[in-house]
């Protein structure tokens, strides 16, 4: 594989991680528990469009962002699969965020020394914005680990339910393999070590637990997706290839 | 000595007659406290409300410059909601109660949000048409007399002449792009202008009250004159992008140089307003599903809460 193709190929990764995540979170606005929520759960999808959106413009290739996102099949995403899981309740929700806020805080601090100048630049800028992602998730899972029966209920089941969709976060292939070696990349090994210590504390203060099984789902490199990504683009993707040569 | 009410309402009327605001603390008429209690928690339900015929098109926007803009803008229609419902409770009204009386219908929101959202246009539409006939409400709003709802509305109207902005534009891109989005830009033209027109409120001669809520400055304009200036800013706004305002009998009144309207159907009007527009029930519906279903998340983050302050437990 060239450097051209697996950089296209890591970006891609990356930027269908962000989209796919946000336009999940994009499905809550208006349905928060309470206001404050609907502000926040609307920012932090904005903020990730906004992430998926440069990296796609940067990935390129000749195609723009918006081909790229709208006129993409199941099959052609990258997206880490955690991500396209439906939002279930806001337990559901404020775990499967507090996992990927987790992967993308230690990735991109990583992703900060990389080789390449623009993934650099654009990592300083998204790990600003994580870190208050990360923030306002850890507190919730904290808040509804350690409230109520209902609560703690809830949301061990969205960890029992989700769990086995994290093993994907570090998988990789001659792509990830090659941009590693190339200094552009991050070493997913070191990032689940750290990811995991900083994981079990949190979920531990939050008095949940981490369930045994270590059963993981894997395929979303090669584009094995779940069933639910295929209603997700059909939503997302349907102005743009209903109406094909239009400008919006 | 607790002065005489008839002096006291002399001094609140000459602060008013001077420009100086009336600050939560100060002496207020009940008549007014209550009347800026319903405007004030009317405009932030209508917030809300608001956010879920445009929260409709986010997940099928068709560009992600279109998504971002569109999620951007339904976050500030929560945010104007949250300091709406701020300003509201320095008159000594909670939240809670005033959410209480949204979900029972007791309370109102704007008749315009009962409409459907059915295609990508209407998001134009939106901006456009409803944006554009609030923020000639709000601008007046903002010279009220309550410092608070003056102050949030000096805020508001900033954002929401972006809101207008965008959705014009999303107008133009539709109107100058195929014939297929031409056509979705006129029909719903179409379908928001007359909702739009009677959101600004019944015409004077049937709209009560009206003296003594302007002496007080708590209404700054008759509803008619509003009305009357959201068509002569929006009309050429139409021609220009080559669609066509659908009243068959709108025209300029060569006297006055004013735009002069059809007859209005106020019996729709009405009718939404008693609850039978098309989105009356599901609009409910969702506000009261969403309070339900976050019953337990806010019940956890009360109980997490407490038990913080028990153990003295300070980091987050």
């Amino acid at each position: 594989m060239e450097t051209d193709q697996a950089l296209f190929n890591y970006l891609l990764r990356l930027a269908d991680s962000s989209l796919i995540l946000s336009q999940r979170l994009a499905e809550w606005c208006g349905h928060g528990p309470i206001l404050e929520e609907d502000i926040a759960l609307t920012n932090v999808s904005l903020d990730l469009l906004g992430h998926a959106t440069a990296l796609l413009t940067y990935a390129g290739k000749g195609k723009s962002a918006d081909d790229l996102a709208f006129l993409r099949s199941e099959r052609e995403y990258r997206n880490i699969l955690l991500a396209e899981q439906p939002n279930g309740d806001f337990a559901c929700t404020m775990l499967r965020q507090f996992l990927t806020d987790s992967w993308h805080y230690y990735l991109y601090a990583s992703l900060q020394k990389s080789k390449d100048e623009t993934l650099a630049a654009i990592s300083v800028k998204f790990l600003k914005e994580i870190t208050y992602h990360l923030r306002h998730s850890s507190g919730w899972v904290l808040r509804l680990g350690d409230g109520t029966a209902e609560s703690h209920l809830r949301i061990q089941n969205a960890l029992d339910e989700l769990w086995s969709f994290t093993g994907d976060l570090f998988d990789s292939d001659s792509a990830d393999e090659l941009m590693l070696a190339a200094g552009i990349g991050a070493d997913l090994n070191e990032i689940r070590k750290q990811w995991t210590a900083h994981v079990s504390e949190l979920l531990n203060k939050a008095t949940l637990k981490i369930p045994e099984s270590s059963f993981m789902q894997k395929g979303s490199l090669q584009g094995r997706h779940t069933e639910y990504l295929g209603y997700l683009l059909a939503e997302m993707q349907y102005l743009p290839r209903t109406y094909r040569d239009a400008k919006w | 000595m607790q002065k005489d009410e008839k002096v006291l309402l002399e001094e609140f009327q000459s602060k008013i007659d001077k420009g100086v605001k009336i600050e939560p603390k100060d002496w207020m008429p009940l008549k007014y406290r209550n009347q800026l209690i319903r405007m004030m928690s009317q405009h932030a339900h209508s917030e809300i409300v608001g956010m879920l015929p445009e929260g409709n098109w986010i997940t099928r926007a068709p560009s992600l410059r279109r998504k971002a803009i569109l999620l951007a803008k339904v976050q500030d229609e929560a945010g104007h909601g949250m300091y709406l419902y701020s300003a509201a409770e320095t008159l000594g009204i909670d939240r809670t109660t005033l959410l209480e009386q949204l979900h029972s219908g007791k309370a109102k929101y704007s008749s315009i949000f009962n409409y459907p959202t059915l295609t990508w246009a209407d998001i134009g539409a939106i901006g456009w048409l409803v944006d554009g006939a609030a923020i000639m409400n709000q601008t007046a709003l903002a010279k009220g007399s309550y410092g608070p709802y003056s102050r949030a509305m000096v805020r508001i109207c900033k954002e929401e002449s972006f809101h207008n902005r965008q959705g014009y534009e999303i107008m133009c891109s539709l109107a100058f792009g195929s014939q297929e989005q031409k056509q979705m830009a006129q029909d719903a033209l179409n379908r928001w202008w007359w909702p739009a027109i009677m959101m600004l409120g019944p015409s004077d001669d049937n709209s009560p009250n009206t003296e003594e809520l302007m002496r007080w400055r708590v209404k700054m304009e008759s509803n008619d004159a509003i009305r009357e200036r959201f068509i002569d800013r929006t009309v050429p706004q139409a021609d220009y992008i080559g669609l066509s305002i659908p009243d068959p009998e709108l025209k300029i009144d060569e006297a006055t140089g004013h735009y002069k309207h059809g007859p209005i159907n106020w019996e729709e009007f009405f009718n939404v307003i008693k609850g039978n527009g098309p989105c009356n029930k599901s609009r409910l519906k969702t506000r009261v599903d969403a309070d339900r279903n976050g019953k337990w998340v806010r019940e956890a983050a009360e109980a997490y809460a407490a038990k913080r302050v028990i153990r003295d437990d300070t980091d987050f």
